[in-house]
């Protein structure tokens, strides 16, 4: 029962109270996956077929082209309070539309300094390529994924609304 | 609540005279949008209809209506308070960029935030950590990066800003966790996240003793000048432009000359809102050299850039601003100043042509921040 009660310190161990989602541990992270549909996601049903176990942190969405992600995805998926966000593709060359991910890690530059300035740390963004029969790879490249966003913790966006009224109150205060 | 806009916008006043209607410029592009209407819907039906409307959120809220309207209703705040009551009931505009840059700034809503947005001070431009003056950079960092295809290089005018403070002597603070001022999103109706990034800002400017803050965008000087203390609590600082902080200090510095013919885009924040005329144009003219050409519709009879808070993008502003080009090209100019970094930023992008197409041709004017066109003209010591 115990790791179900609520900690007041931070599990960056800073003394800052603030509520966490349980003990360090216990903190399982919330992992979005922008997935191209003729490649990642494809490779994400052959581990399916093969029954190659991955941690179920993480949620698929399934886009035609990895061209078609935007900065504003990956933002909105940070504003909603993931933890990581991974970006999926074709290989080079592979590309069903022929240069769609070219464009992907253009805007992936981009995307990765905003999150960068935004102050998110660099472990919770990826860019992935992987192809339709790397079932294998992708379990892999997901354990690793969830393991690397466990170590920075939980995003900093994913207060609810009165832990942010209330902090600001505390602002105020001058506590 | 709508007795109450009705009541704070003197929409009572309105005599349908269709004026508004007649110098709207989204009218002007556009069949069937109608600032009368929305007027009319508003005042002459007992029910709540008019925040379903489309048009609601087509308002550029540049103020050009109210500067001819005979009645002297307050159109922008009567779009403002309506469009706060229309994402209650669930309405919103249509964000640009798939809504990349409101997220931006809804992310900075988050109590525990960490920026990292300060990597453009380099040695040479001195900022201090304690001082009266604070300069309030805005959200140019993620501009310069999102838009950097573009080439917008937003961060030149923060650049050109200090350089010119640093040359008067002034070594301003600059917060390291600066949040957006939420001009966006109040004007589009989100004053809960608004509120929170204002209080956030007020939070940190108090803690750094600052008074004076000097910014070199138009929209957040008009938000911490008159946003924040109406909504969110009375201030203690002040809060001026780049342009009137120079207007009486330019004999203090040593301004090289150097020829050039430009024009000026008054930005509606600066012009007709905060009623700053002078002041752009006195620095202007401070550069010898420099030809001012004023476009016909100039002052505060200005045209907006086309876009207001990322949420009214679309072919009916790609044509305001290929209108607004042509004027400027029109004055012989070889050269646009604007005082506003969005400005820059939108008719940028209605120069950049697209993918299949090259930049049109007759589009085609360089285009200068005021505060970057003082630096060159100050040149290096």
């Amino acid at each position: 029962m115990s790791e179900f009660v609520q900690s007041e310190f931070g599990s960056k161990g800073n003394g800052s109270k603030r509520r966490s989602i349980g003990k360090e541990s216990n903190f399982e992270p919330k992992i979005v996956v922008f997935a191209c549909n003729w490649c990642s996601y494809a490779g994400a049903d052959t581990a399916g077929i093969g029954r190659l176990q991955y941690p179920p942190n993480v949620r698929l969405i399934r886009v035609m082209c990895s061209g078609r992600i935007r900065p504003a995805f990956v933002l909105k998926a940070f504003e909603l309070g993931a933890d990581g966000v991974m970006w999926s593709g074709c290989h080079f060359g592979d590309c069903h539309y022929v240069f769609g991910n070219y464009r992907a890690e253009e805007q992936f530059e981009i995307t990765k300094g905003l999150v960068k300035m935004l102050g998110l740390e660099k472990e919770r963004l990826r860019l992935e390529w992987v192809s339709a029969a790397e079932g294998g790879r992708w379990a892999e490249l997901i354990k690793e994924f969830v393991e690397d966003v466990k170590k920075v913790g939980p995003s900093p966006l994913r207060k609810k609304k009165e832990d942010d009224k209330r902090k600001i109150k505390e602002e105020m205060m001058g506590t | 609540m709508k007795e109450e806009i009705i009541k704070r916008s003197k929409a009572y006043y309105c005599l349908d005279c269709g004026k508004c209607t007649a110098i709207c410029p989204v009218s002007n592009v556009r069949n069937g949008y109608s600032p009368r209407k929305l007027v009319t819907l508003t005042v002459n039906r007992s029910d709540d209809y008019v925040l379903q409307d489309a048009g609601l959120w087509s308002c550029l809220t540049c103020r050009m209506c109210q500067e001819i309207c005979p009645s002297d209703v307050d159109y922008v705040v009567f779009t403002k308070l309506l469009r706060a009551e229309a994402k209650k009931v669930g309405e919103e505009g249509r964000c640009s960029h798939g809504g990349a840059l409101h997220s931006l700034m809804k992310i900075m809503t988050a109590a525990e935030l960490n920026q990292d947005r300060s990597g453009w001070l380099t040695p040479d431009l001195k900022t201090s950590k304690q001082g009266e003056y604070l300069y309030f950079v805005g959200c140019l960092p993620y501009f310069d990066l999102f838009f950097s295809d573009l080439k917008a290089n937003s961060l030149d005018i923060a650049r050109s800003t200090l350089k010119i403070l640093n040359r008067l002597g002034i070594e301003p603070q600059v917060m390291s966790n600066e949040r957006c001022c939420g001009h966006d999103l109040l004007w589009s109706g989100d004053v809960e996240n608004f509120k929170k990034l204002a209080q956030h800002n007020l939070n940190q400017i108090k803690k750094t003793g600052a008074k004076k803050i000097i910014t070199s965008c138009p929209e957040c000087l008009m938000t911490l000048k008159i946003d924040y203390p109406e909504l969110v609590g009375k201030v203690d600082y002040e809060v001026v432009h780049i342009s009137e902080f120079l207007s009486d200090k330019l004999s203090q510095i040593r301004i090289k000359g150097f020829e050039k013919k430009i024009t000026f885009q008054d930005p509606c924040r600066l012009g007709r809102f905060m009623n700053i005329y002078e002041a752009p144009r006195k620095v202007m003219q401070s550069i010898k050299g420099i030809e001012l050409k004023e476009m016909k519709r100039s002052g505060n009879k200005a045209i907006c850039c086309g876009t207001a808070c990322w949420i009214n993008c679309d072919s009916s502003s790609k044509r305001i601003q290929a209108e607004r080009l042509k004027e400027a090209k029109s004055t012989g100019a070889e050269l646009l100043v604007t005082a506003c970094p969005k400005c820059q930023i939108h008719f940028k992008c209605a120069q950049s042509g697209s993918e299949k197409e090259k930049p049109p041709e007759e589009l085609k004017i360089e285009i200068i921040d005021l505060t970057t066109l003082l630096s060159l003209a100050i040149g290096g010591e």
